[in-house]
């Protein structure tokens, strides 16, 4: 008999076994879809995935570019950690500016203490996609990260306007996904849809992956709204009252500067970011992005216009 | 901390406590997220709550949805303990959702059917059982709930599992479907009783509780007796730069074990040769096993694609183009003869002809029709289907995923039906 007996078999560790489904996922892309994407934004999640896309096609060059949907409101670590990571791994980066897009009239810069590009990205991001024919768009999103997202798919459909529709999207079994579309339509990608946040970070750990500096405790300048601590930038409007404080942080996630929350926190290496993922409570996306809080219908308003 | 990963679906016909138990699964496990519970603190006082934390709320998203009347589908939801990483797929537990729940179950290694103990075993206990053990999921537990509410009566309990395990004995013997192993676990999910924690209130009960269970069972990756190798070619890795005259096949292992220098024959097109190399971007393996994803490097060059199935030649797995498979209906337009769809099975996709429906399967009685005109959304029939070219394929009950396919409509491009091959029609 040629196969192992099940019994002696030892079992694949949770992360490998995460691994494995996530790089048949890349290559089930790379084979039906003419024109993929992998949607890159220097955060963590899209870290994981640059490190699949090695996994799953390596010794041959990615079979898709890395696009950045860029707000032009990042964090100064984070854009130059993505420019160096990309010539590092000798891959193509597209760089869709939302600046762009306002210069352009596509999209209205927002006013006001309060004011995000953070919901301008969906215009900028989804003309990227008419104007290269992308099929198919890798994202990092993952269903943890929020009720709503409980439900979404690993290949996640949106029409000819780039919108989602749940009852258009289809039922996926087994390990076989349907990625038949009609031109003009594409598919959003998840590779991580069954990935915790604690799975990122201890795989960012086993592979030894490079992170932002930002994840990790560092002083900053921020300012406390709503609950949260925000970096003080060139766009930052403070509301009286508000007052800048020096403060030790780190942030769970690298979104736009105006609307991405920082923690108090000393953890300053890998293992004390997962002890502290591990002990926390907060999912990411409850504590530190603060159009979540909004209302839970945000986000299903949001995905509904295509917004990730 | 090496965990393994299980995945296990829930079913219950409505208010048999399925979020209840799914929140205390999440609550006890300690990986309840704060912020959900100021969600729960918010909702409980907005709905006037007695203050005791309800726990259903913490998965009330299901049945908020279920309000909206946005598509109820299948919700994942993760936990994990020190001892290993869950994946929950919560069907909702309507009468019409069939498809759902074959949806959550394709991918399970366990399924969690629950009772209302008040209630007993109701027809959609039944249903959720029969199709756990037609998507060939191997343990099923029966979660008998709301133990508290019957003053914890063992004569109850045993009524019930007495009842069900009549039932459950017709899916395994003789219909073909993989014989499935049932165990009956007491408890109440609101009081906490055998969910995580042991009841205090039937000491009559040693078994595991359902923790304990989920923690144990065995998430053997394929069925536990040893599988045939299926490797899947998926994608050739062939880089242009001119000093690689590297040729690799890339793929994710469905079943078995293969090893560096193993003889292996290729699928469908034939011809056969030898594992050069196993190759991963953490370097060379000597042995891989399923699920690993891996790329292979043969001795030989033959004419391999995507689609292409490799697998040890005294192993190995059925070709043809005429299949028999219990087909899943999914959509609203009916499945007839003579119908034409795209199948998908592994990584191959090529057109298939309904020849015949044989029967439709009632899901309670779990007898076989006549031959019916067409198969409706959410029935479950015998199909005869011919595709266009051949299949290299396991009959389901061996094999989940070269034993399953997908029908997809080739106008509207929805994923239309599912399919599990019964064996070749010839
Ligand atoms: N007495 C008792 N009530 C329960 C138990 N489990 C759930 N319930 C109640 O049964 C009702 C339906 O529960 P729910 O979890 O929403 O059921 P679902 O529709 O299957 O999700 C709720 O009022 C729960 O509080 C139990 O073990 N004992």
């Amino acid at each position: 008999m040629h196969a192992v007996s099940v019994a002696t078999r030892p079992q694949l560790s949770h992360l490998r076994a995460l691994e494995s489904e996530a790089i048949h996922v890349m290559r089930e892309v790379a084979a039906e879809f003419e024109r993929p994407v992998l949607l890159f934004s220097g955060g963590k999640d899209s870290i994981v995935l640059l490190r699949l896309a090695e996994k799953a096609f390596r010794p041959a060059p990615f079979p898709f570019p890395l696009m950045h949907v860029d707000t032009g409101h990042n964090f100064a670590e984070v854009i130059e950690f993505r420019d160096r990571r990309v010539a590092e791994l000798g891959e193509r980066l597209i760089v869709a500016s939302v600046q762009d897009s306002i210069d352009r009239g596509r999209v209205v810069e927002e006013t006001g203490p309060r004011a995000s590009r953070n919901r301008l990205q969906t215009t900028t991001l989804l003309d990227a996609i008419a104007e290269h024919s992308f099929d198919a768009a890798f994202g990092g999103a993952r269903r943890d990260e929020e009720r709503a997202r409980a439900k979404e798919r690993v290949f996640s459909f949106r029409d000819d306007f780039g919108q989602w529709d749940p009852k258009n999207q289809r039922p996926e079994l087994w390990n076989l996904y349907n990625g038949r579309i009609n031109r003009g339509e594409h598919v959003r990608v998840f590779p991580l849809s069954n990935w915790t946040e604690l799975d990122v970070w201890e795989y960012i750990d086993q592979e030894s992956l490079e992170v932002p500096s930002i994840y990790f405790a560092h002083e900053r300048d921020v300012f406390r709204r709503d609950g949260m601590l925000y970096a003080m930038s060139p766009f930052t409007e403070l509301i009286d009252g508000e007052e800048v404080i020096t403060e030790t942080v780190r942030y769970r996630t690298v979104g736009d500067m105006s609307c991405t929350g920082g923690v108090v926190s000393q953890a300053a290496t890998l293992d004390e970011v997962v002890l502290e993922i591990a002990a926390t409570r907060l999912t990411e996306r409850g504590e530190t992005r603060a159009d979540d809080r909004v209302s839970e219908a945000a986000m299903e308003d949001r995905k509904k216009a295509g917004y990730f | 901390m090496t965990l393994d990963l299980l995945r296990f679906t829930t079913a219950g016909s409505v208010d048999d406590g399925k979020s209840t138990l799914i929140g205390r699964l999440l609550y006890d496990a300690k990986q309840v997220f704060e912020d959900q519970l100021e969600h729960v603190q918010e909702a409980s006082e907005r709905r006037g709550g007695e203050g005791a934390l309800d726990l259903a709320l913490l998965t009330d998203g299901l049945r908020a949805e279920r309000e909206q009347g946005i598509t109820i589908d299948v919700a994942y939801r993760y936990f994990a303990t020190a001892k290993r990483r869950f994946i929950i797929a919560d069907c909702p537990g309507h009468q019409q959702y069939t498809r759902n729940m074959v949806t959550g179950a394709s991918t399970a290694d366990v399924s969690v059917v629950l009772l209302d103990a008040r209630r007993g075993v109701l027809e959609q206990s039944k249903r959720h059982a029969f199709i756990s053990a037609l998507l060939g999921i191997p343990h099923m537990v029966v979660a008998v709930n709301k133990m508290d509410l019957v003053d914890y009566a063992r004569e109850r309990f045993e009524e019930l599992v007495a009842d069900f395990a009549g039932f459950a004995s017709k899916l395994g013997a003789g219909t073909g479907w993989r014989r499935i192993d049932v165990s009956y676990i007491p408890m109440s999910a609101l009081e906490g009783d055998n969910v995580v924690e042991r009841s205090a209130r039937m000491e009559w009960y040693t078994g595991p509780v359902l923790l304990d269970f989920l923690e144990q069972v065995d998430v053997a990756y394929d069925h536990p007796d040893e599988r045939p190798a299926r490797f899947p070619v998926q994608w050739v890795i062939r880089p242009a730069a001119a000093s690689a005259d590297y040729r690799g096949y890339a793929g994710q292992l469905a079943s078995g074990a293969l090893r560096r220098g193993d003889e292996v024959a290729v699928l469908p097109a034939g011809g056969r040769t030898r594992i050069a190399a196993i190759d991963t971007f953490d370097g060379e393996l000597d042995e891989a096993m399923a699920p690993m994803s891996f790329t292979l490097r043969l001795e030989d060059e033959l004419d391999i694609s995507r689609g292409s199935l490799i697998c040890h030649p005294d192993e190995a797995p059925q070709v043809g183009r005429v299949l028999t498979a219990d087909v899943c209906w999914m959509t609203d337009a009916p499945l007839r003869p003579g119908g034409r769809y795209v199948l998908k099975h592994t990584s191959q996709s090529v057109t298939a002809a309904v020849d015949a429906i044989d029967d439709v399967i009632d899901v309670h009685t779990l007898e076989r029709s006549e031959p019916p005109e067409e198969l409706s959304l959410n029935d479950i029939g015998r199909v005869r289907l011919r595709t266009s070219a051949p299949l290299a394929f396991d009959a389901y009950s061996s094999n989940r995923r070269t034993g399953s396919f997908i029908l997809i409509d080739e106008a509207g491009n929805g994923t239309v039906g599912a399919g599990m091959i019964a064996g070749s029609a010839a």
